[in-house]
């Protein structure tokens, strides 16, 4: 499983990966939001958190449909499922990939946008926190979504079809941690459904996706 | 005899032919007596005046536009499990039907909500969550669309279905998380004594009923013609068509 | 490394289908140590379905297919090789989901790849990435290599080298079922079996069969 997630890494970061894509788009539609809402700084710092949030699953689902696609097109998942590692283990492994090289620099990358939207200074850490807690629920969803398109025409737009409902929750307890945090409320309780969530999907939904590329590859 | 007998398509077909015209019948009668008792021998009411009436078609519509997904849920389970097609049909042909009532209910709740609450969309939690299932409806069914083989289809909605259904009832506590709202509360529960008053009540049992035998009829019907489609497809194969 | 098997693959009146057409139907065949059988016949008759079944790929329309857990190995016409990492790199990844590193230059040197370890795997010709490909099935230390036309692309001194690893395996212990078109030029020739004898045109698996 290491040997999976270290071998996805390291084709992330050599050249022609796409890693820095999903951040690139993050930044260019967040720039778009502001110049869609114009410049009035008082509105924007108070849509900043969600806006933020928005943009970052936007950029998180943009990235998904090669989480699979490149490991089905040259045949590897045919052979990692006769492996001797679980496909849940790899559909695990290869979500950890994908949260380490996109929702991990999406939250670090966040805060540096919320300068343009003119974030208050409570704001950053929230934003980053909320982010941090709720990408891998966005990874492991969007792995799912991957997985149960896998192979199909116009697979990628049915996949934005069919994760973005499944993202409802964890937007809105993430969005509205980083909104308490930047206005200064208490933000336990959906900070914690949101960590829950994280959780939550981490443990079930590898079943369901190996459950969902069993069914894709015969 | 068991009942999975009839989970044979050809049994299923026979059956479900000589049932349905007694569905449709029944459900036909039902809604008419509902809608017609309601619309014109019942009184307005105090606060709402007449537009209380559009609850006939409101609150049936809504009770079957969550029934429809929950009996999906569980055809799935049945098809997964068990592999028999006719579930896994029954399923694909409560969608449209499922999703036709979320719509309706969506816009008799406008219709209703622009005289009482001045507005015909508010972030409501069960208006959103309404707009949610909806949009599980859209993709459950364009999954359906999107898979060739039918089998495939089958079990990739199917575990559609059930990952669906854990996340509608999570987006359904996170929107009453994120806004609490104008909507009142349920309109029936088995544990109160007193819901809405006695006159609206009996004629919303029977158009209740006369929804949940539509939902049927519509469903048998739905069933049949994806039997038929099938029965169609496997014998171009067997003439070497396709 | 020696396989210590009675018996590698036994198949029962096995039956395999794709997209609900029954391709094959009433097989049977067993793979003793140290054997090869070599699947023959026309294009889109199932040859490859039928290793993909014995792979465990996918589901088999009828009869039994007996085999320890984790026997076979599979190498299909797309070898899994990733562009963007070296030929060691690429092995190096197979060996450790095989858990199989002391294997690493055997499989190296069988294959003839020791000079190319440090390319990558984009950079390799067509032969080349085969040989890669290839490799893998002496990482995995499985005793049941299911191979889907293993010489294409090979010239002949990749092929007799590919022979020789081939008859390391067999000596071992190991089996094979191979597909191929081509005539293979083996120590102990292989048994030939020719799937056309066991074509089922016109017939359906039963899941489309409920429909008639």
């Amino acid at each position: 499983m290491m040997a999976l997630l270290m071998r996805d890494l390291k084709l992330a970061f050599r050249a022609g990966g796409g890693f820095g894509f999903a951040i690139l788009f993050f930044f260019i539609v967040t720039l778009l939001l502001a110049f869609g809402i114009g410049p009035d700084v008082v509105l924007l710092g108070k849509i900043a958190p969600g806006a933020l949030w928005v943009c970052a699953l936007l950029a998180c689902l943009l990235s998904l449909d090669r989480l699979f696609a490149l490991d089905y097109e040259d045949g590897t998942l045919d052979l990692l499922t006769v492996a001797p590692i679980p496909l849940e283990a790899v559909v695990f492994a290869k979500s950890c990939a994908h949260w380490i090289t996109t929702g991990l620099p999406l939250a670090l990358v966040a805060p540096l946008l919320g300068i343009f939207l003119d974030l208050p200074a409570e704001g950053y850490l929230w934003v980053f926190l909320s982010l941090l807690a709720g990408t891998p629920a966005l990874s492991m969803i969007g792995a799912f979504g991957a997985a149960l398109t896998l192979g199909l025409r116009r697979g990628g737009l049915l996949l934005s079809v069919l994760v973005l409902p499944l993202y409802v929750p964890t937007l809105i307890f993430g969005a509205e941690v980083a909104r308490r945090g930047t206005v200064g409320m208490d933000v336990q309780t959906p900070f914690l459904l949101l960590v829950a969530l994280s959780f939550g999907a981490l443990a079930l939904l590898p079943f369901a996706a190996a459950a969902v590329l069993r069914i894709n590859l015969r | 005899m068991s009942l999975w007998e009839y989970a044979n398509p050809v049994k299923f077909f026979a059956l479900s032919g000589r049932i349905l015209p007694w569905v449709s019948g029944f459900s036909a009668a039902c809604l008419l007596i509902g809608l017609y008792w309601g619309f014109f021998h019942t009184p307005d009411d105090y606060r709402m005046g007449s537009t209380v009436k559009i609850i006939y078609i409101h609150v049936p519509s809504a009770l079957m536009a969550i029934n429809a997904w929950f009996m999906m849920l569980v055809a799935s389970l049945i098809w997964l499990i068990r592999r028999h097609h006719v579930s896994a049909l029954a399923a694909k042909a409560a969608a449209p039907v499922g999703v036709v009532m979320t719509l309706i209910a969506l816009i008799t709740g406008a219709i209703w909500g622009q005289p009482m609450w001045g507005t015909w969309w508010a972030w409501d939690p069960r208006l959103t969550s309404f707009l949610i299932l909806f949009l599980f409806y859209l993709g459950y069914m364009v999954m359906w669309r999107a898979v060739d083989n039918p089998d495939t289809a089958a079990d990739l909605t199917s575990v559609l279905c059930i990952v669906g259904s854990i996340f509608a009832v999570l987006s359904r506590y996170a929107v009453n998380f994120w806004n609490q709202g104008l909507h009142q509360g349920a309109s029936l529960s088995l544990d109160k004594e007193k819901n809405v008053a006695d006159v609206f009540y009996q004629p919303l049992l029977f158009s209740i009923g006369g929804f949940i035998l539509l939902f049927f009829a519509l469903v048998l019907l739905g069933t049949r013609a994806e039997i038929r489609m099938r029965r169609a497809a496997a014998l171009r194969m067997r003439h070497g068509l396709e | 490394m020696v396989y210590g098997h009675l018996m590698i693959l036994s198949v029962k009146d096995l039956s395999v289908s794709r997209g609900g057409r029954l391709l094959l139907s009433g097989l049977n065949f067993e793979v003793l140590p140290s054997e090869a059988l070599v699947l023959t016949g026309p294009n889109g008759l199932g040859k490859t379905s039928l290793l993909r079944t014995l792979a465990g790929l996918q589901p088999q329309a009828g009869g039994e297919i007996i085999t320890e857990n984790e026997t076979a190995v599979y190498a299909g016409h797309a070898d899994g090789l990733k562009s963007g990492l070296s030929v060691i790199e690429n092995l190096r990844f197979w060996a450790d989901i095989f858990a199989s590193r002391h294997r690493l230059n055997d499989a190296l040197e069988q294959f003839d790849l020791s000079d190319l370890k440090n390319r990558l795997a984009g950079r390799l010709s067509a032969g080349q990435k085969r040989r890669l490909g290839l490799a893998r099935l002496v990482l995995s230390e499985r005793p049941l290599w299911l191979l889907d036309e293993p010489t294409v692309s090979l010239d002949e001194p990749s092929r007799q080298g590919f022979y020789k690893t081939l008859q390391t395996h067999f000596d071992d212990g190991g089996g094979a079922v191979i597909v191929s078109h081509t005539p293979l030029a083996l120590a102990r020739s292989p048994k030939v079996m020719d799937l056309s004898l066991f074509a089922a045109q016109g017939f359906f698996t039963t899941e489309v069969d409920a429909f008639l």
